[in-house]
């Protein structure tokens, strides 16, 4: 049990990096990695939301969806929920932590209709994974981002002096780090 | 009649959704590995646009203000759902191919894009022809993009060989790499573009250059450098 949860963190926080192999949140990747700091900032927001959209997601497909065999209704199901989650955890956050709130309340709106959370709780379905199983998915996907947007916004800081050609300036110089990186990250596919 | 035309013209050259708008990359890059897989998830996306504008334009005067951004997404999700399950059924190997892609749809900033800058401003016939116009753009663009791809990282075409026998296929190309190489190529080429038309003076506002935080609000947000358009963007058109 505990050997099948650590082989799904490790393969989808690395092997099928969300990002990198998957092109799932591209958007925030490319657009919120310019500092580290804001990247970083993201980065905890994403694992947050979808470590806890994977767990309603889950419960709602397992106690909801399969008892009344409607199935088939899981994509409109799950983004109504994340939407509504999302916009909930911003307004508790606001409510009670105001510290958390200050470091996360601007990403958390940008996050709703990021497609990785969608991504991760249909995935989660497709692979038939338990709720825990699921939870782990979640959490090893928004690491795996995390990681990832992390090193992006290390090298565009590095990067900003450099001498670019002019076409290439801003996203296709981007786009081609991350393509470098994501031939780095091929590297992880042997680990499993 | 012209303005249908205009609607058709409009998405397939002058605001094309990939290449001048650069909304909706996730699937662009995802499933672009052939020309096949590329034409077929355009095609998808067309129907879903198409139809989804149809009937958010019907809509338009019922739904309030405030909740349409949900009613939106709701009726998106809903022909998603229908032609998901039409493909399951009746195209089972496109299917296949194209995986968590096709419910992924729903969140595509292009439909949820056109629904809230056309749609829901418009009469019926064009917003469908908008739709249809939109997605034909999409297509041709995913098919251009597919095909680099396939001929370069395997040599073939539709899946039929192009390249003579000698050719060493550059696999890199059909795996997650290339899809980041092509794409930056092809946003270099388009900046090239601008620059060189800014140069001459003529508005390239319209260009845009990647994509913002997230995808609903991707078709108003540059995120690389700041955008010349009115915070807007290409939604003041109509």
């Amino acid at each position: 049990m505990l050997k099948d949860l650590l082989i799904i963190l490790i393969s989808s926080s690395l092997v099928s990096n969300v990002v990198l192999s998957q092109f799932l949140g591209l958007c925030p990747f490319l657009g919120v990695s310019r500092k580290t700091s804001t990247a970083s900032g993201m980065g905890v927001a994403v694992i947050f939301v979808i470590t806890l959209a994977s767990a309603v997601a889950g419960a709602i497909y397992k106690y909801v969806l399969v008892p009344l065999d409607i199935t088939y209704l899981q994509t409109i199901v799950f983004i109504l929920v994340i939407a509504a989650l999302v916009q909930f955890v911003e307004m508790f956050l606001k409510k009670f932590m105001p510290s958390l709130y200050d470091a996360l309340g601007v990403y958390l709106p940008l996050i709703t209709t990021n497609c990785a959370v969608l991504g991760v709780a249909l995935t989660n379905v497709q692979k038939n994974y338990g709720i825990l199983a699921g939870v782990v998915n979640g959490f090893a996907t928004a690491a795996g981002f995390t990681i990832s947007i992390i090193i992006l916004a290390g090298i565009r800081e590095k990067m900003e002096y450099n001498d670019i050609p002019e076409s290439f300036k801003g996203m296709p110089i981007v786009l081609i780090t991350a393509g470098l990186m994501a031939i780095a990250f091929c590297g992880f596919s042997g680990l499993l | 009649m012209n303005d249908i035309k205009e609607r058709l013209i409009n998405g397939l050259v002058k605001e094309n959704p990939t290449f001048v708008l650069m909304l909706g990359m996730c699937p662009t890059l995802a499933v672009t590995t052939s020309a096949m897989n590329g034409l077929g998830m355009g095609l998808t996306t067309m129907v879903v646009l198409a139809l989804s504008n149809a009937f958010i334009s019907l809509l338009r005067n019922i739904i309030p203000d405030k909740v349409r951004i949900p009613a939106f997404i709701v009726i998106i999700a809903s022909f998603v759902t229908m032609v998901e399950l039409l493909l399951e059924g009746f195209i089972p190997s496109l299917y296949d191919a194209l995986g968590i892609y096709i419910p992924l749809i729903v969140v595509n900033c292009i439909i949820l894009g056109r629904a809230e800058s056309y749609a829901s401003k418009n009469p019926v016939i064009p917003s469908l022809f908008d739709g249809i116009g939109m997605g034909l753009g999409f297509s041709f663009a995913l098919t251009c993009i597919g095909s680099v791809r396939e001929l370069i990282g395997a040599g073939t075409l539709f899946g039929m060989h192009i390249m003579p026998e000698s050719y060493v296929p550059c696999s890199i190309f059909i795996m997650a790499p290339g899809a980041f190489f092509v794409l930056a190529t092809l946003t270099a080429i388009q900046n090239k573009i601008k620059i060189n038309g800014e140069r001459k003076g003529k508005d390239m506002s319209k260009i845009q250059s990647g994509c913002g935080g997230d995808c609903l609000n991707c078709s108003d947000t540059g995120c690389t450098k700041p955008q010349k358009i009115n915070g807007k963007g290409e939604r003041e058109h109509a």
